[in-house]
């Protein structure tokens, strides 16, 4: 295998600042983190915990085993999108390891809004399930939910990729075997009634847990009966009475642990079917990640800095080394796990576009996941190169990404621009995971080319009036341009709104790849079936 | 018993415990095959492992098993055994017994008949004893009754003297009288007690001892007309007339009292033909004086003192009596060397009045044996301390040249020994060895009333320590995180590099932290660990309450390591190991749930806490159902038939375990479905006691709608 020789020196001005650089990004996005945490406020915990119900963050440390990782997805969801403070966007989702299995799990948070749906905690807890259904992850949904936010409900309720999905979601995961366990620890109301009764298993806290298609007020509207929400639809009515909920917890810990015992018995084995190793720590510390990447992103760096912190033993066997230079590709292990890792190292060429994708399709044939390190200003422009058929190679690309079947992962480590995000794998292309680090941006092209174009376009328009557009004007028209792209562009709006899966600190990538590959080991490989490539 | 030398060609030892290998021991190493016996408790008993030949008597209860003497000899027959060594407590100074063995020919290791007969009743062997002119406590055992005689008797004693109701007991028509003028109302308030208690108020007078030791004189005879005493024993340290430290030889005891005492001694065992092993217990006045109190015709339990002392195998001795062989040494040739200390190891708990502990020591760490240590034991890790015996775990003796030496010697031994799983008094006897009063040899019987206060009164002053349970908590916490990345619990094993096996709490842009719940008695502890970044590596920060401890810790054989990080920066941390034992015990045989158990041994104190974990089942589905005996105990009262309806709090039975008495009540209104036990049957510790079903929660009503 071949050792990365990194070419930075951690004693250097450069490596200094940038390191300084990311570090206070990583330090605001942690802060923010700490905040978010803090689900509805201090006041909304306490009256949450006054009625003796666990906070969200202890009923998963419950049910998680003890001293379990916790990958959290969407932290920052519907950050700063509503008028209403959303933290985390009032539900938590996340992998964690139950009875020595990976689950995804699922929590309301009650202190936030009631736990209401708005229309990103829709997105939200979709995505989870769908990270569920992509890497046969058996589902706990800990559920304290008033249903969905009313106001909202054209954006919650009738769509295809509305609340109703979580049920379709629901049947067709448990049709593939794909265990569905609910834990009712506040209420569950309307269409929320349908995550226990949707589900395999179902456990109900006394006292606490309420199930019913109508609550009392809507009852009491519609035929006049007076009835208390427990006897409507309480633990006992639902374990003795109506079949509802299968099994009876005493309180929050005792529910947890019963959620426990329904995963020890789903009878799963994972079985990764793969070339798996020891895993070996990098030769050099991840922690150095912050220094390797400019805080400028047209600042060009070597993309093989970053993958040297990031797999075993800094051992990376390059495919193609000498052609289409602007594009990493090569295999290499992370947390022992094989994988074909494709990397940005500039614009994509003809030459490179190509590369890219034969080193998928040998991945794919292979079964080996591939991980995407994304730092793409674009495909190359002009007449050359539109003549080359760049849009024909970058086509093949785009083509064996969208179809190949192996986990991929895709992080966004710098920009992620134009059509160089489709050929990277972007959202668009169902990366079985995907984060960002927080100096990444995000759009269509960088905001500098986006005010560009618009502002050629008016000076043509000008020009063909003959009237005269002065640079001071020009500018003015450009600034607001460029001020909303990068606001657009930045991680906490992307993954505000679900564009990714969340923001990771650059020193956590390895640790982050290498649960994400755990994880989707849980699914069989399946085989891929490439389209067909324009030649 | 006969004058003709036999040989013992196998020997059955009618007695379990520390004392049947004990005497296995010796008779082993003199080639002589031994038999145990014993009941259904002790089948896997380690005396029945070290025998090399095994008979089932019985039931566990002592009165169905060890305690008959048929089926000791029908053993004895069976096996072929010669003769039988009898231990102490049981049948050996049952005098039956005795002339059953020597009916069936089978030698009984042990005094004659006759001898254990006259020394069983205690009156008896007092007039034997006044007799052959051995000291006895001066007073007056008449039937003339007036208050003048007995005021004149009293002044014959010399004051204080004690006034004693003859039929009396329990300190009930006692009473001490200091001088004379206190003797008329003394009298009438101890007769006044006596009519009442006992329905007579025959009174006899005796002297009052107001700082009396107690000390024995070990004495052999065998069957030659030759005795000896291999000297003293001060045995004044005892807790309700039983002891708990004996020492040899006794201190600041002169070489002439040894010899009027050991002279005294073998007269009296002389007085009744005695052969054999026995013990002849004095009372040791402050002034030097000493009187006769009983004689044991057995081998005391404290019998190894005396043999680290002498140099000598008393059972040994005892078997070359028993085959009709002379004494192997005659008086001039026995010599005292260095003293002797022995500790006897009760499961029990001193703070509540000694009350015997039940249950299974899980974790035994004794401290390494040598010729300063011994420990006598018939207990093995894992093995039950049950309702049904003693609860003595061992004898811990030291021996060294001095006194202070042997006790320095006890001291260490002490805190070096490591029990877990059920309460022992090993803290409570290191502070009786650390009283400065022991040191200085301050004993008499009444030591561990007088010391009361720092005997007993420590435990509320140690703890009170500013944060030393926080300190303990987080010990025990540190070691649990440890063990947990060691065992990696939930590790899958055909996903071994993932990093999802590690259990250190990762989670994404937050600080990784590891927390625990520890239970202290009522007190709950939550401690949070953290690996800081800003100490050196391997470095843990660990927070209890306001309580914060920063330090290196790895797992050491049988505890913890941890170096702590000190304040001033030239010690960059202080070392200290620590002994930690975490059982995973099933509790109860009926139920399936387990707790975790850490017991820090620290300080000679085993600090028990439990660790609130997620899966082990302290809840049941619903609650009814789960009416089950909190120890093992016997059944003393069901106030409820089957299908009898209960109000929540009533009582349904009553459980007697270890002296006390448990009330079962009700948890809830409900039915009584099934009752499984009647009073008289004995239970173990979480058997189901009845089957109960609940109506609290309310649904009767809905039903009738």
């Amino acid at each position: 295998m071949a050792i990365i020789k990194s070419q930075i020196n951690t004693n250097s001005e450069t490596f200094r600042s940038n390191s300084e650089v990311m570090q206070t990004l990583v330090q605001d996005l942690q802060a923010k983190v700490a905040t978010i945490a803090q689900g509805g406020g201090v006041k909304s915990q306490e009256r949450h915990l006054s009625r003796g119900k666990l906070l969200p963050r202890d009923r998963i440390k419950l049910l998680l085993d003890e001293g379990s990782p916790f990958l959290e997805f969407s932290q920052f969801a519907a950050y700063e999108v509503y008028e209403d403070n959303l933290p985390a966007g009032g539900v938590i989702t996340g992998i964690g390891r139950i009875q020595g299995q990976e689950c995804i799990v699922v929590a309301n948070d009650a202190t936030v809004k009631g736990g209401t749906y708005y229309p990103l905690t829709v997105k939200k807890h979709l995505r989870a399930q769908t990270i569920a259904a992509e890497n046969n992850l058996p589902c706990v949904y800990l559920v304290d939910s008033g249903g969905a936010f009313l106001p909202r409900q054209d954006d919650v309720f009738p769509d295809k990729e509305h609340f109703g999905r979580i049920f379709f979601n629901q049947a067709n995961m448990s049709a593939q075997g794909i265990p569905q366990i609910a834990v009712v620890m506040g209420s569950c109301t309307a269409g929320g009634a349908y995550v226990p009764a949707m589900s395999d298993e179902s456990i109900i806290v006394k006292e606490q847990g309420t199930i019913f298609l109508a609550g009392p007020p809507l009852v009491k509207a519609a035929t006049g009966e007076v009835v208390t929400a427990e006897e409507l639809g309480g633990a006992d009515v639902h374990c003795r009475t109506s079949g509802v909920a299968d099994h009876y917890a005493q309180n929050d810990p005792h529910a947890l642990q019963l959620a426990r015992r329904c995963v020890s018995r789903l009878n799963r084995v994972k079985k990764p079917d793969i070339d798996h190793q020891p895993s070996i720590p990098p030769l050099y510390d991840v922690s150095e990640m912050g220094g390797v990447v400019p805080p400028d992103l047209k600042t060009p760096f070597d993309v093989r800095e970053v993958i040297a912190r990031t797999v075993d033993g800094s051992e990376f066997d390059e495919f193609k080394a000498l052609y289409g230079t602007t594009l990493v590709c090569g295999f290499a292990r992370i947390h022992g796990y094989p994988v074909g890792i494709v990397a940005n190292n500039g614009i994509l060429f003809s030459e490179s576009a190509q590369k890219g994708a034969h080193f998928i399709e040998l991945c794919a044939q292979r079964k080996i996941p591939l991980v995407f390190l994304q730092n793409i200003m674009g495909f190359m422009v002009g007449k050359k190169y539109e003549a080359g058929g760049i849009a024909r190679h970058g086509a093949k690309m785009v083509t064996a990404v969208a179809t190949a079947k192996v986990p991929k992962i895709t992080i966004i480590i710098g920009g992620s621009f134009g059509a160089g995000n489709y050929g990277m794998c972007g959202r668009a292309y169902d990366p079985r995971f995907m984060f960002m680090w927080p100096n990444a941006r995000i759009s269509v092209m960088g905001g500098e080319q986006a005010a560009g174009v618009l502002s050629q376009i008016k000076r043509d328009a000008f020009e063909k009036q003959g009237t005269d557009w002065s640079a001071e004007d020009e500018g003015t028209f450009k600034q607001p341009i460029i001020d909303t792209y990068e606001q657009q562009g930045h991680p906490y709006f992307a993954s505000a709104r679900l564009w990714d899966d969340g923001i990771i600190a650059p020193s956590d990538t390895r640790q982050v790849l290498g649960m994400c590959l755990s994880a989707s080991l849980n699914a069989p490989i399946e085989e891929t079936k490439f389209g067909v490539f324009r030649m | 018993m006969s004058s003709k030398p036999a040989t013992i060609t196998k020997l059955l030892i009618a007695n379990r415990g520390e004392i049947a290998c004990r005497v296995m021991r010796t008779a082993q190493a003199n080639g002589i095959p031994c038999v145990a016996v014993y009941s259904s408790a002790d089948e896997h008993a380690p005396h029945v492992k070290m025998a090399d030949e095994a008979i089932f008597i019985g039931p566990a209860p002592a009165k169905d098993s060890y305690l008959l003497p048929d089926k000791i000899i029908n053993a004895a027959k069976i096996t072929g055994a010669n003769a039988i060594h009898p231990g102490y407590g049981f049948l050996s100074e049952n005098a039956d017994f005795a002339q059953q063995c020597e009916n069936n020919n089978i030698i009984f290791v042990g005094p004659p008949v006759a001898a254990i007969k006259a020394m069983g009743s205690k009156s008896a062997a007092k007039s034997i004893m006044e007799t052959a002119a051995v000291p006895l406590v001066p007073g007056y055992h008449g039937a003339t009754q007036t208050a003048e005689l007995l005021l004149a008797e009293s002044h014959k004693i010399g004051f204080p003297v004690l006034l004693k109701a003859t039929a009396g007991g329990g300190g009930k028509g006692m009473r001490i009288v200091w001088k004379e003028a206190e003797f008329d109302e003394a009298l009438a308030a101890a007769k006044r007690e006596a009519l009442a208690g006992f329905a007579d108020d025959t009174m006899l007078v005796e002297k009052y001892l107001t700082q009396p030791r107690h000390v024995e004189i070990q004495v052999f005879c065998d069957s030659h007309n030759n005795g000896v005493y291999l000297f003293e024993r001060d045995c004044s340290i005892q807790r309700r007339h039983q002891k708990v430290i004996e020492e040899a030889p006794a201190p600041a005891f002169s070489n002439e009292l040894r010899s009027a005492m050991g002279d005294a001694a073998l007269k009296a065992a002389s007085a009744i033909g005695y052969v054999g092993a026995g013990t002849v217990e004095f009372l040791l006045d402050i002034d030097g004086s000493f009187y006769f109190m009983e004689m044991n015709t057995r081998l005391q339990v404290e019998h190894p003192v005396t043999e680290l002392i002498t140099g000598q195998d008393l059972v040994d001795w005892q078997l070359q009596v028993a085959a009709g062989h002379p004494l192997p040494l005659q008086q001039n040739e026995l010599t005292i060397s260095g003293h002797a200390i022995e500790a006897r190891i009760y499961a029990e708990d001193p703070d509540n009045e000694f009350l015997p502990a039940t249950g299974t020591i899980h974790y035994l760490q004794p401290p390494q044996t040598s010729q300063y240590i011994r420990i006598d034991t018939g207990i093995a890790e894992g093995d039950e301390i049950s309702v049904y015996y003693d609860p003595m775990i061992s004898k811990l003796i030291t021996w060294d040249t001095t006194r202070e030496k042997a006790i320095a010697r006890m001291q260490t031994a002490l805190s070096d020994y490591h029990i877990a799983g059920l309460k022992t008094n090993i803290p409570f006897l290191k502070r009786l060895v650390d009283q400065p009063e022991f040191g200085r040899a301050e004993l008499e019987t009444s030591f561990i009333e007088k010391h009361e206060q720092q005997l007993f009164g420590t435990k509320d002053q140690r703890h009170s320590k500013p944060h030393y349970l926080e300190h303990c908590a987080i010990l025990l916490a540190i070691h649990h995180y440890l063990c947990l990345q060691k065992s990696r619990p939930y590790a899958n094993s055909r996903d071994d590099a993932s990093p999802w096996n590690a259990v250190d709490n990762w989670q994404l842009n937050q600080s990784p932290s590891f927390s625990c719940t520890l239970v202290y008695q009522e007190d709950v502890y939550e401690v949070n660990i953290t690996t800081n970044a800003d100490h050196p590596a391997g470095f843990l920060s660990a927070t209890c309450g306001d309580y914060l401890l920063e330090a290196k810790a790895s797992l050491a054989d049988s505890g913890l390591l941890v170096s702590q990080l000190t304040k001033s920066q030239e010690v960059e941390a202080h070392q200290q190991q620590y002994s930690i034992h975490h059982g995973h015990y099933h509790r109860g045989q009926t139920s399936s749930s387990k707790t975790d158990q850490l017991t820090l041994f620290r300080d000679c104190d085993a600090l028990v806490f439990t660790l609130q974990s997620q899966d082990h089942e302290s809840f049941s589905e619903a609650e009814e159902g789960n009416l089950t005996a909190p120890m093992n105990g016997t059944i003393v009262t069901v106030f409820v038939a089957v299908d009898q309806t209960v109000k929540a709090g009533d009582s349904l039975l009553v459980l007697e375990a270890m002296k006390m008495e448990h009330t079962i009540r009700a948890p809830s209104d409900g039915t009584v479905k099934e009752v499984y036990y009647k009073a008289g049957d004995l239970v173990d510790e979480g058997s189901e006691l009845l089957a109960f079903d609940s109506t609290a929660d309310g649904d009767s009503e809905g039903d009738k709608e």
